[in-house]
């Protein structure tokens, strides 16, 4: 490909876009060296505001950069399919097609995978926030035997994800009858030992005057956990939540395998039957992506300090 | 009947003896204070006496009863944190009923106590507050609140007005003797403060690296401290110690130290003849040296600080060591960088073992 | 008009059925009460366990196992039993050996860009600029794309007659990107790197967040110039996260399927094939559990050795602030 962008600078013969595409990729560093210049002469404070320009221009086209196929994805949802793959092309839906949406809800079926991904991550996120919390109170507030051999082995699950084992899984899940079922699609993923170790460590942060306090004032198990360690850990669990949501919704491989059929494919493999079958109706399989987007990125905004915390746990602290 | 009683109690953690070989009796509706500096032990003491740790020999009993197998929970004993432990998420009002919930006290039997409590304690403004939305003292007064409401043997408390500023803990501290007075119960108080130690106990146990080093009553800890830790541990400014050995002059039996030698009564002459000691410490509290041109100890003034309702001298001797002085303020006071004499009645003395600490009586 | 002291309200009474002593009605033996404890403890750890013994823990087992065995052509024809010679023969196989160059070409184009990536644009947006909330927002929004979104999305772009990408490089009408075997993976990679770029900028921000503005202050004050301040000051700090970053993007990225499965199908001519796309293909399209076998033990310790070799490594060099 190089050689012909070469062939094709020093000719003169290249594509309209591809020409487009060097004139603002010209632009851009033109920009950049006309600040760097810029920002070595002059009194400090025209530096200073040539410096704060240059910081803007680096952050917008970063953005631009990383935006760009968002935008063009929502943009070309919402035009006719010939005028997506118009050339130049639109950058703006003036006559917004709505169409598209419906098409990729009825016709590909959108609404019905939507619903089986939003029944099977909620499933699997409360699963695993109930096994995450009862495993991880007895690895902070019990005594027992083997206690650190088991939490290893809770550790060293994290070690073998789904891609080293859906073989057998499978093979499990069928002889179950499981296949092809919402059963086969979750109960493999009720319990994780990144749950386990995120709560034990969210739990053993409980000041021990408040567990003392706890034992001398009779309070159980149960009334210890509801009312005292749980309502202190609130943002672990949500953390945990969130992180688990994303993860769940965002399977691939295990659905894949495990649904044969329309009734219980969840979005993800659905936009990917979607791209097959829509062909050039691009519009429509953007459309159909930003549906199966949607509900991640209304997590993300509502959600995103907690996600944040769920993410970086272990990370900073190491 | 002792209401709480240790016996030769011993609590190790891995290699550190926090708590060595105690024994203590206290009292029904006793206050007794566990005195000491950081790291003595007495939180440990405390902790055994709840159940929260067990000791790894001897026996804690509770009203007679032997409760080293008992949980804490069924011990009848409620504790009083030094960070409080109140139960973040919880109002105050379902911090102080939650013991009560949790041993199954009917509804209208809790609502009375905890108003009866929250009244007593001036609680009623702040019941349906969180912790974080109180002062300092108000989360002091629900912990507190916490604990009354169960009425239980024995109160443990934990250097309870230790997070408290200066102004609200002397006024706290006034208001739990009272308190205790009102209630009639057993309370086992831990702190750091001589302060508190010597105004709120019946009796004060002074502890340091994990063995009682004497219980009795505060003035009797005050006037004839058992050994040299007591002694400098007890008393604001501490007292005056100056090591010396046993000299004999004329047949009377004196300690001669870097300032000067220092005349003993003919019984403590005795005390030291018999135990046969080389060195000595002398002691002697502030209050009681006195200027006296013919004192035996020779000091120059170094600082005098004035406070108001008394005057601190503090002297050295040529060695270097100081020997403070309370001065009423009426009084003469030298100027500093004067050579002065120094002098006590040698009944206000008090002699221990320079080698192993003990009092010489 | 109160005359008492609130404190007379106070009456030192007992809750009822309380007396001396008669708190201490319940002594259980300390040995019953620490078996109760453990056995309270192991039922809140069986549901996890259940679930880990069936799904993560024997099918590892299961899997060594079926390694020494060869997969008959015919279904319903017994197992039979190889030895090592499947294993030795699958590991020397050009397939495999093929999919493991893949595997670790991928690794290295998509986990050192992704950490460099979201490293350089958490710094950016840690300035103190107004507005600057709106691009944290923006850098961190691929976080909410999954791998299927992400990958339908370029192969929409990428498409060689119409795509945007297509157009805008020049392409148009030639062979696609995917299909092009100089280029496929590298494709694949910068689609991978996209789409975890929001995670990575997540991480690297909040790492970021934990460098002491102090630290900063002073370097720049000893007169330390931006790139000298990152070296001493930023890295050093941020080494945790960076740790934490390479070991789990690095066995993230071992097991990355969805964006092969939809771009390219392991193609053009085997050159996205990475390891856990052969291990479906095995299964799927060539119908040999045998062989797939072999390779997800393979996978598997790749990935231990991978992460323990970089633990090894890396550790010591992590400063930790105490």
């Amino acid at each position: 490909m190089s050689a012909e962008v070469v062939t094709g600078v020093t000719m003169g013969t290249l594509a309209p876009g591809f020409r487009t595409f060097l004139w603002i990729a010209l632009g851009v560093i033109v920009a950049g060296i006309a600040l760097l210049v810029a920002s070595r002469r002059g009194s400090p404070h025209y530096r200073r505001r040539v410096a704060l320009a240059g910081r803007y221009l680096l952050l917008i086209l970063l953005a631009v950069i990383v935006l760009f196929p968002i935008y063009i994805t929502v943009v070309d949802s919402l035009l006719k399919p010939d005028q997506v793959v118009a050339k130049p092309p639109i950058l703006f839906p003036f006559h917004p097609q709505w169409s598209s949406y419906s098409t990729a809800w009825t016709q590909g079926h959108l609404g019905l995978y939507l619903m089986n991904s939003f029944i099977v991550t909620t499933v699997i996120v409360v699963g695993e926030l109930a096994t995450s919390i009862a495993a991880a109170y007895a690895f902070a507030f019990l005594e027992f035997p083997f206690k650190r051999t088991l939490f290893v082995l809770f550790l060293a699950t994290m070690m073998v994800p789904l891609e080293v084992t859906f073989l057998t899984n499978l093979s499990t899940v069928v002889s179950l009858g499981w296949y092809n079922t919402y059963l086969g699609l979750t109960v493999p993923f009720l319990a994780t030992g990144f749950g386990a170790f995120l709560l034990r460590q969210a739990f053993l942060g409980l000041p021990r005057d408040l567990r003392d306090a706890a034992k001398l004032d009779n309070a159980g198990h149960w009334q210890f956990l509801r009312r005292v360690v749980l309502p202190v850990a609130r943002p672990s669990l949500a953390a945990l939540g969130i992180f688990a949501f994303f993860s769940a919704f965002g399977q691939y491989l295990w659905p894949l395998i495990v649904t044969k059929n329309d009734r219980l494919r969840t979005v993800q493999i659905g936009l990917k039957f979607l791209a097959n079958s829509q062909l050039n109706n691009f519009n429509v399989i953007f459309a159909g992506t930003v549906i199966a987007a949607i509900p991640l990125f209304v997590l993300l905004i509502l959600f995103e300090k907690q996600l944040v915390r769920g993410l970086t746990a272990g990370a900073v602290k190491g | 009947m002792a209401q709480v009683a240790l016996r030769d109690v011993t609590k190790v953690f891995g290699d550190v003896e926090a708590v060595r070989d105690v024994s203590l009796e206290v009292e029904d509706q006793e206050f007794l204070v566990l005195l000491g500096p950081s790291g003595c032990g007495k939180s440990t003491v405390l902790r055994l006496i709840a159940g929260l740790d067990t000791p790894t020999e001897g026996t804690i009993e509770i009203g007679d009863r032997v409760v080293n197998d008992i949980e804490p929970q069924e011990r009848d004993v409620a504790m009083v944190f030094q960070s409080y432990a109140l139960y973040p998420q919880m109002t105050a009002r379902r911090n102080i009923e939650f013991p009560l919930k949790n041993r199954g006290t009917p509804k209208d039997e809790r609502e009375r106590r905890v108003r009866d409590v929250a009244e007593a304690l001036e609680l009623t403004e702040v019941l349906d507050r969180r912790p974080a939305q109180m002062s300092g003292g108000q989360r002091q007064r629900v912990a507190l609140a916490r604990a009354i409401v169960r009425r239980p043997e024995a109160f443990l408390m934990d250097e309870p007005l230790s997070n408290l500023d200066a102004k609200l803990r002397t006024q706290t501290r006034t208001e739990l003797i009272e308190l205790q007075r009102r209630l009639a119960t057993t309370v086992i108080y831990v702190t750091h403060d001589q302060v508190e130690g010597m105004t709120m106990g019946h009796r004060v146990a002074v502890m340091d690296r994990g063995v009682i080093q004497q219980v009795a009553r505060p003035t009797e800890i005050y006037d004839h401290p058992a050994n040299l830790f007591v002694a400098g541990f007890i008393g604001n400014p501490p007292m005056n110690t100056l090591s010396g050995s046993p000299h004999s002059q004329n047949g009377d039996l004196g300690i001669e130290t870097v300032g000067g030698s220092i005349p003993l009564t003919p019984a403590q002459q005795d005390a030291v003849r018999r135990s046969g000691v080389t060195t000595v410490v002398a002691g002697v509290r502030p209050e009681h040296v006195v200027l006296d041109s013919d004192g035996p100890i020779d000091a120059t003034v170094a600082v005098v600080e004035a406070l108001g309702y008394e005057y601190h001298v503090v002297c050295r001797l040529n060695d270097g060591q100081q020997v403070i002085i309370r001065l009423p303020p009426e009084a003469v006071v030298p100027r500093e960088g004067e050579n002065v004499h120094l002098g006590a009645d040698p009944i206000r003395l008090h002699l221990f073992d320079a080698a192993t600490g003990h009092g010489l009586v | 008009m109160n005359v008492t002291h609130p404190f007379e309200r106070l009456k030192p009474d007992r809750l009822p059925g309380e007396s001396v002593g008669a708190g201490l009605r319940k002594t259980r033996s300390r040995r019953r009460r620490r078996t109760m404890e453990s056995l309270l403890a192991f039922g809140l750890l069986l549901p996890s366990l259940v679930i880990f013994g069936v799904f993560v823990f024997y099918p590892l087992i299961r899997q060594i196992y079926l390694s020494f065995f060869l997969t008959p052509p015919f279904p319903g024809e017994p197992n039979h039993y190889v030895g090592f010679s499947q294993i030795q023969q699958v590991l020397s196989s050009h397939d495999f050996l093929n999919s493991l160059w893949v595997t670790l070409l991928f690794v290295l184009y998509t986990v050192p860009a992704g950490l460099i990536l979201g490293l350089l644009l958490a710094v950016l947006a840690h300035q103190q600029l107004a507005g600057i909330r709106f691009f944290r927002t923006v850098f961190s929004s691929t976080v909410a794309t999954s791998v299927a979104v992400a990958s339908v999305i370029f192969f929409t772009l990428l498409n060689p007659e119409v795509g945007l990408f297509s157009y805008l490089f020049g392409t148009q009408g030639q062979l696609s990107v995917l299909d092009d075997p100089r280029w496929a993976l590298l494709a694949v990679s910068v689609v991978t790197v996209w789409q975890n770029l929001g995670l990575s900028f997540i991480i690297m921000s909040a790492g970021l967040q934990a460098v002491p503005d102090e630290l900063l202050e002073a370097s720049r004050i000893d007169g330390a110039r931006a790139w000298a301040r990152m070296r001493h000051v930023i890295l050093p700090m941020l080494s945790p996260t960076l740790f934490f970053a390479i070991v789990v993007g690095t066995i993230l990225s071992l097991e990355a399927f969805g964006q092969i499965d939809i771009l390219t199908a392991g193609g053009p001519l085997q050159h996205t094939n990475v390891l856990v796309y052969a291990i479906y293909d095995q299964v799927f399209n060539q119908d040999n559990d045998g062989r797939a076998a072999v390779m997800t033990v393979a996978l598997f310790l790749i990935t231990l050795v991978f992460t323990l070799f970089q633990i090894w490594l890396l550790e010591r060099r992590v400063t930790y602030e105490r």
